[in-house]
């Protein structure tokens, strides 16, 4: 197998790995990226609540807490020049009752003694006012104005996009499986690409940050398992919130929130159900049941109807607790081995954190004496493709006037066009798999859910990637959408 | 960009009610017509319901779906009526301006005299029944797989299970066992069929495709394609039995659980939709509650049979044809309207009003969806104030089947006698 | 169909296929087969159903074949007679191997005559040629 060299390889292409590849294709560096899936971000990166937390929550003096107020901040500067959408919202933590009322105050001085800027306690009258459809009995809440709903897919996309246009490799479909370490160095790493080596190794390999630890023989008591939580999203019509809503944290976590996402969907979930498995996505008929009865205390009007789909993600809760008892983002240099950056048990807070962290891991590399010599033609500004339902009548002219390609919408409810999946295609992280387009274009994701459009973007990818339409999967190997020909030998 | 203000009636889709309404808005006044359809071909969804089971009153045969099409196609075509292909209407305004957008033709503004809506239906998917388990491939709309299988060409997969016992699961299980596939079963949620018995007889008993009643699926495992899935039996309350699970192995799940009528352009316009039945509530001439939109076929509400599908386009653009030649907008003046509205054992009609004395030579189906079974002979009663106004008997009642009873001149001389403005209908 | 036993006496039950409505037909049965009475059938065409079903069942079978040189890959093709319902599965596996060349026209016969049995597959849909 072929033998690649870099200056720098992260492990991992979700939103730590691609905040920090655009950290570091800011210098003269040679990046790559190895991601073991067909795509960028499949892992908890995009199936959470797509909510820059303000930063209260994590207890003082964590690097939780550091990471995700820094993150907050850096958030709304970046996510412009990426084109990434985000919405300063703010979010509401609501209380229910007496108990719950004072419950607040503890909130609110942890908030501060984070750095959290604007909090405020807000009364019933307040609350309802700015949220018409909360529950008539709730007390108070804590208003956290910093807080806000990002694109979750966008934010990794951007970030990784930006990198690659600066020059960082992206490697999809390449799964590491075993490390190279001579003399207390590793030295590279071994993937089903070939093997991979660097001056340093960045892991951040979400949900399997443990893994590429053990393979080095580092932290080996550190283990990350997968809490499943399970969302509904609702049709853009059924009802929307301004702030996002949080209950009342529990020792289970934040529980249920009822947020808007920057698509316009109103969003219900986590709940939050232990499982041994790392890949286990799939959606249960009693997390289900949880999800609707813990919303409706916010929200009473929450229904089942009006749900266009239903989803779950895999949250990594790592066992990392520096001090003894508070859990805590795993961040440092390896002393186990050379040359390893470690970006484990990246959990919740972890998306608000990640430009922090991405910061951080320059800081780190620094430190180490890597020589960080900014490129004289780093661009910061990454472009979406152009979104054709939200253009006006004069914009939608010129364009399928200049690309006819854009006339030709293959996805009607959500109004995707032909020319937004080839943009796809062509991207700097190309799109090869139905879902790579369905993350890039929202094609699928309407009411039909994807009825109309699976065979048209089917034969699109086929034709541009030159492949036949059997050999089209929806999310990479073992996932091929049809079998044979119809009128085929049957095996 | 400049509006186009050349046409008298544009029909939005080009399937079975939006070509009769075609034909119809032409022979009202021969004025000028343009029909714009998304696919490249007309038909809508007949080209690839290639089962027979078309044409059964509207021609006395028993044709199959593309057979059916060719039939209204050509007789279309030799109309002098626009027909626009590839184009999709992305916005309908109150005012009738229409925006549409193809790679041939661009992105065009046109503001017609008057609008019909024939843009059919869509599947109710995974999401709507809120099927747990995960977001595996091979997992498909019944239609989807039909198109899949007949249009484009491909199997969707070897060992497949189908969740729904509407006609279009029944008669997609036997088209893959024709095709080759091992259809393992249908699961039906409710306690009976929801498609009709002769698909039972001529799609599941013929190709020994077992029916499961009162069973649903209640995970699908498989991370990147299906795997399987697990079956469980529902009581009367549709409530899950435990202890009833089964596993059985396949590759892919067809899902039939439901059509809806597609009406977002309906909704952008502001026409009123019926919540009932999910389209937009229409009168005698099929007229919506905007001045100069009418409605026909599946957008209106789901159909059984696509023969009167094709009558109810035939009523729409013939009203729309008239209505774009007469300058007096308000044409239903000095007549009363009836409205009409599901009793006992209906889940909903259409129309929903009836202008009593504006029908002319126009025929009135009114079309009734029992939402109770009722295997018996039943009574279908119009009453005004609690007194029948007429009534007619049926073998049976069955969700899965509509009752259509097309008005006879002394019905409508009936109603005329009263002086009610409310008919409730009821099946005992 | 099901079917009761009372003695030498069967009384079967046949959904009647002819036209959407599938009346439930019965049809009591004598020691030696032959109808005694036919009941359940709102129209004349549910006593012929029952009468064809007991003799020899027939069906339709829609289908498709495969073109060369069209527009589309397949064209949709049936049986306008009913067949012998026992030979569907082997005419459906017979037609997997029909390649007919476009263009391809409502009414055209893509098989004459199968297996001496004078059934027919006729193209119920239209397949251009592409150029």
């Amino acid at each position: 197998m072929n033998q690649r060299n870099y200056d720098v390889v992260i492990i991992g292409a979700g939103i730590v790995g691609s905040m920090v590849a655009r950290e570091l294709s800011k210098y003269e560096l040679s990046v790559a990226v190895l991601e073991k899936e067909a795509d960028i971000g499949m892992g908890q990166s995009t199936s959470n609540s797509a909510i820059v937390h303000s930063g209260h929550d994590p207890e003082p003096g964590t690097m939780k807490a550091k990471m995700n107020v820094r993150g907050n901040e850096l958030w709304y500067q970046i996510a412009p020049d990426l084109e990434i959408p985000i919405e300063n919202t703010g979010a509401l933590i609501v209380a229910v009752g007496a108990e719950e009322q004072s419950g607040l105050y503890p909130l609110l001085e942890q908030g501060q003694k984070n750095g959290v800027k604007g909090l405020e306690i807000l009364t019933r009258e307040q609350v309802l006012e700015m949220e018409p459809h909360l529950s008539p009995d709730v007390t108070g809440a804590l208003s956290t104005p910093t807080a806000g709903v990002v694109d979750a897919f966008q934010g990794v996309l951007g970030a990784a996009e930006n990198a690659a246009t600066n020059g960082v490799e992206f490697i999809l479909d390449a799964e590491v499986r075993g490390a190279v370490v001579e003399d207390g160095v590793l030295k590279a790493v071994e993937t089903s690409q070939g093997t991979f080596s660097a001056s340093w190794f960045i892991n951040a390999a979400g949900v399997h940050s443990d893994e590429i630890l053990h393979m080095v023989g580092d932290h080996p008591e550190f283990e990350i398992t997968a809490r499943r939580g399970e969302y509904f999203v609702f049709d853009e019509s059924t009802f929307r919130v301004s702030n996002v809503l949080f209950p009342m944290p529990s020792k289970k976590g934040k529980g249920i929130l009822v947020t808007t996402t920057t698509h316009g969907n109103t969003m219900i979930g986590p709940n939050s159900d232990p499982t041994g498995d790392k890949e286990d996505h799939s959606v249960t008929e009693s997390g289900m049941h949880e999800i609707l009865e813990g919303a409706k205390k916010l929200v009473p009007m929450v229904s089942p109807r009006g749900v266009i789909a239903t989803f779950a993600g895999l949250r990594a809760s790592g066992n990392y607790k520096p001090d003894g008892h508070r859990k805590d983002f795993l961040i440092e240099v390896s002393k186990a081995v050379k040359g390893l950056v470690n970006l484990a048990g990246i959990e919740s807070p972890g998306y608000a954190s990640a430009p922090a962290i991405a910061e951080y891991v320059g800081e780190l590399l620094r430190g180490e004496g890597v020589s960080l010599k900014e490129k004289a033609d780093w661009n910061p500004k990454r472009h979406r493709i152009p979104r054709f339902k939200e253009m006006d009548h004069a914009e939608r002219a010129e364009i399928v006037k200049a690309n006819p390609a854009y006339g030709r919408i293959v996805c009607r409810c959500e109004e995707v066009t032909e020319g937004e999946i080839l943009d796809a295609i062509h991207s700097p992280i190309p799109a090869k798999t139905y879902d790579a387009i369905k993350r890039r274009t929202w094609l699928g994701t309407g009411r039909c859910q994807g009825s109309f459009d699976y065979p048209r973007t089917m034969e699109i990818l086929a034709r541009e990637l030159g492949m036949s339409m059997t050999e089209i999967t929806k999310k990479g190997p073992g996932s091929v959408f049809l079998y044979r020909q119809t009128k085929e030998e049957v095996v | 960009m400049d509006v186009n203000t050349n046409y008298d009636v544009i029909v939005i889709g080009g399937g079975p009610a939006g070509i009769s309404a075609a034909i119809e808005a032409y022979n009202a006044n021969k004025g000028k017509v343009l029909v714009i359809e998304r696919n490249d071909s007309l038909g809508g969804i007949l080209p690839q319901c290639i089962h027979n089971g078309f044409g059964a009153i509207n021609f006395g045969e028993d044709l199959p779906g593309p057979h059916y099409a060719h039939r209204y196609e050509t007789a279309l075509r030799e109309l002098p009526v626009d027909i626009m292909l590839d184009t999709m209407v992305v916005d309908l305004t109150p005012e009738l301006d229409i925006y549409t957008m193809s790679s041939y033709y661009g992105y065009q503004h046109y503001r017609p005299r008057a609008v019909v809506l024939a843009m059919g239906c869509r599947e109710r998917t995974r999401a709507q029944i809120r099927l747990p388990g995960t977001r595996a491939a091979g997992i498909f709309t019944a239609g989807t797989a039909q198109r899949l299988v007949n249009i484009e060409g491909y199997m969707p997969g070897n060992e497949i299970v189908v969740l729904g016992s509407g006609d279009i699961g029944m008669i997609m299980a036997r088209r893959l066992t024709i095709e080759g596939a091992k259809v393992l079963g249908v699961m039906e949620l409710l306690p009976f069929l929801t498609g009709l018995r002769r698909n039972y007889v001529q799609c599941l008993q013929d190709y020994n495709i077992p029916l499961h009643l009162s069973t649903t699926v209640n995970k699908i495992y498989g991370e990147r394609r299906v795997e399987g899935i697990e079956t469980i039996k529902v009581d009367e309350n549709l409530d899950h039995v435990p202890g009833t699970e089964e596993f059985i192995k396949c590759d892919t799940l067809v899902l039939s659980v439901g059509l809806i009528p597609e009406n977002e352009l309906s909704r952008k316009a502001g026409v009123q939709i019926d919540v009932r039945t999910n389209g937009p509530i229409v009168d005698s001439d099929m007229a919506t509650n905007v001045p100069g939109i009418f409605a026909a076929g599946n957008v209106t509400a789901i159909y059984d049979l696509v023969d009167y599908v094709s009558k109810a386009g035939e009523i729409a653009g013939f009203s729309a044809g008239r209505y774009a030649a007469s300058q007096e907008k308000n044409h239903h003046e000095g007549s009363r309207a009836i409205r009409i509205k599901p009793g006992a054992n209906v889940g909903s009609i259409i129309p929903q009003q009836i202008f009593i004395d504006d029908l002319g030579d126009r025929d009135v189906y009114l079309s009734m969806r029992p939402n109770s079974l009722l295997e018996r002979m039943v009574k279908v009663e119009l009453d005004a104030d609690s007194e029948p106004v007429m009534s007619f008997r049926e073998q049976y009642a069955r969700p899965a089947e509509m009752i259509i009873r097309k008005l006879k001149p002394r019905d409508i001389e009936k109603l005329k006698a009263t002086e009610t403005n409310e008919l409730v209908a009821n099946i005992s | 169909m099901s079917e009761e036993k009372q003695g030498d006496y069967r009384t079967r039950t046949d959904i009647c296929l002819r036209c959407p409505q599938g009346c439930e037909v019965q049809t009591m049965l004598g020691p030696d087969d032959e109808i005694l009475n036919i009941s359940g059938n709102k129209c004349k065409l549910g006593k012929e159903y029952v009468e064809q079903e007991i003799k020899d069942p027939r069906r339709v079978l829609p289908t498709s074949v495969k073109v060369t040189n069209g527009t589309s890959p397949l064209v949709p093709v049936w049986t306008p007679e009913p067949m012998p319902k026992g030979l569907l599965l082997d005419l459906a596996a017979e037609s997997r191997k029909i390649e007919v060349e476009a263009p391809v026209h409502v009414g055209d016969v893509v098989l004459d005559d199968w297996r001496g049995l004078g059934i027919r597959l006729v193209a119920s849909g239209e397949v251009s040629r592409a150029d």
